[in-house]
């Protein structure tokens, strides 16, 4: 068996939205370069609804393929849906990650809710 | 291109060795304790690669166990002396914090009897601080355990150094040569070292073989329990077809070695100097004192895990200390016992070369962790923020 899904290492070896927003709407990074994991999200947000978003990982494969699935998820989407974004989602897209991995799709998650956070903290909106 | 750069973890069997055990599948499968021919036939064979491996490593056929592998050797020979110490009421014992598992492990059961176990610091470069080891033995230390050779950055250790140290002051010393044995000439009576533990399955031989090496004198008490085999220190019938896997592949390494250590250790060097041109990387163990084959680096604002696997996809099988990769919380304990801190100790990469390795070969995985590693940092917050100034370079 294959430590990974064909999904995951498609999104792995074919990351989408990777990069940066210079003037992105709300950005948010989360975990340490200590324990081997860090992500961090940009957003671009029009009329409450995701236009663009970015990443970028430092982390293992299922890292990087949890962030890249996060970004497929939530671009284009509205924030109302956005928020509601969980990290079973982002696993399930991956058909799945080996149950030691599932900490990187909380990353996923917890990545977007932060980018969300500051979007809010900048703009005073409530989502 | 696929190359095979993992030699560390285990290797591919030589086709002398397959060819010499197969017999003792389909043919010659009698039980080496029984009387009739086909039995003594197995049991000529065992002694046979018995005479072969001692004759190799310079030490007399009754000083050879054969055991299931490094693993098994490594616990007889520590549990052994342990149970010597306790006999003459001696609980302390040395070594040093970059020894395998095998050994760790074994360590920690016995301070969890009682034992103490002082763990001698390693230097930077990964070689063991010699005057601090012998400064650590007491009146009550029973045993020293350190490897010849680590398994993750190469480093080769002053056994003959530390061997002297202990006959000294009359401790027994044990070394795990699992990852030097057919890979660097050895003769124990040179190395003057009391047991010394070795597995097949690094030198093209099969996997579930190995033996410890003990002096004419050092007591030994065997460490599982049932039959006379190995006149009564290692119980259960033996690995008849392993152990002839082992003779054969250890001789067919040993009659190369002298030609093989100088070329694979320039490849070796070739490929240091190749990797070190990457930007803000480190060789992780000394440069000169380490196996011929042994190349490991870290590289910043990477995960090795990522790395291996897109190396994978360019053919090249190797290795990272990372805790992704080894599916643990913590980096590898070597590397942080060389100093690197955990940021940069998940951004490792171990290749061990094998034998066959060619020039070629090496100038394909230089320019493959070239690409992988700029490849990874193109979207590596980490190392955005290292080239941005908000972050300071570790490496
Ligand atoms: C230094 C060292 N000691 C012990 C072992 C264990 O050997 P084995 O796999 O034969 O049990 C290994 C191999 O992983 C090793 O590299």
């Amino acid at each position: 068996m294959a430590l990974y899904s064909e999904k995951v290492m498609d999104h792995f070896r074919n990351p989408r939205n990777v990069g940066r927003i210079e003037d992105a709407d709300g950005v948010g990074e989360v975990g340490n370069a200590k324990c081997g994991d860090i992500m961090k999200m940009y957003l671009k947000i029009e009329n409450d609804v995701v236009v663009d978003v970015k990443f970028e990982t430092f982390g293992c494969a299922s890292a990087v393929a949890s962030s890249s699935m996060a970004t497929e998820l939530i671009k284009g989407r509205p924030l109302s849906e956005v928020k509601k974004l969980t990290n079973k989602a982002v696993a399930e897209a991956l058909d799945g990650l080996p149950d030691y991995k599932m900490h990187c799709s909380v990353l996923a998650e917890e990545a977007i809710l932060s980018a969300l956070e500051d979007y809010q903290k900048k703009t005073g909106k409530k989502i | 291109m696929n190359i095979y750069a993992d030699n560390a973890a285990t290797t591919k069997m030589s086709k002398k060795a397959v060819s010499a055990m197969m017999p003792y599948f389909e043919e010659l499968y009698g039980n080496p304790s029984s009387l009739y021919s086909a039995g003594q036939r197995a049991k000529e064979a065992i002694e046979e690669a018995r005479e072969t491996i001692a004759g190799i490593i310079g030490a007399s056929a009754r000083e050879i166990i054969f055991t299931s592998g490094g693993t098994e050797s490594d616990n007889q020979a520590i549990m052994s002396a342990a149970a010597n110490g306790k006999r003459q009421g001696k609980y302390h014992i040395i070594s040093d914090a970059i020894e395998h598992h095998a050994v760790l492990h074994t360590l920690k059961k016995l301070e969890k009897e009682g034992f103490e176990v002082t763990y001698v610091p390693v230097h930077k470069n990964g070689i063991i601080n010699v005057s601090a080891l012998e400064k650590a033995i007491r009146d009550d230390t029973c045993l020293v355990t350190v490897m010849y050779a680590n398994n993750e950055i190469g480093t080769v250790q002053p056994i003959k150094k530390i061997s002297e140290i202990c006959r000294r002051r009359g401790v027994v010393f044990h070394t795990d040569a699992v990852q030097a044995v057919g890979h660097v000439p050895i003769d124990v009576n040179d190395l003057g070292v009391d047991m010394l533990s070795a597995s097949a399955h690094k030198f093209h031989g099969a996997k579930g073989t190995g033996f410890l090496y003990v002096r004419r004198g050092v007591r030994i008490s065997s460490f599982i329990e049932g039959g006379e085999q190995e006149r009564g220190r290692r119980a259960g019938t033996e690995n008849v077809a392993g152990i002839v896997s082992m003779g054969a592949a250890l001789k067919e390494v040993a009659a190369d070695i002298d030609k093989n250590v100088p070329r694979i250790t320039a490849l070796r060097n070739r490929l240091i100097d190749g990797l070190s041109e990457i930007p803000h990387s480190a060789l992780n163990g000394d440069r000169e004192k380490r196996l011929p084959g042994n190349v490991n680096f870290c590289f910043e604002g990477i995960e090795g895990e990522s790395l291996l696997l897109l190396l994978d996809d360019k053919g090249i099988s190797a290795s990272s200390g990372s805790a992704c990769a080894s599916g643990s919380l913590d980096p590898s304990h070597v590397l942080l016992a060389i100093g690197r801190v955990h940021d940069v100790a998940h951004g490792s990469l171990r290749l061990t070369l094998g034998e066959d390795i060619t020039q070629k070969e090496i100038a394909y995985i230089i320019k493959s962790v070239k690409e992988a590693v700029e490849y990874l940092r193109g979207f590596s917050p980490v190392w955005n923020d290292c080239v941005s100034g908000k972050s300071k370079f570790i490496l």
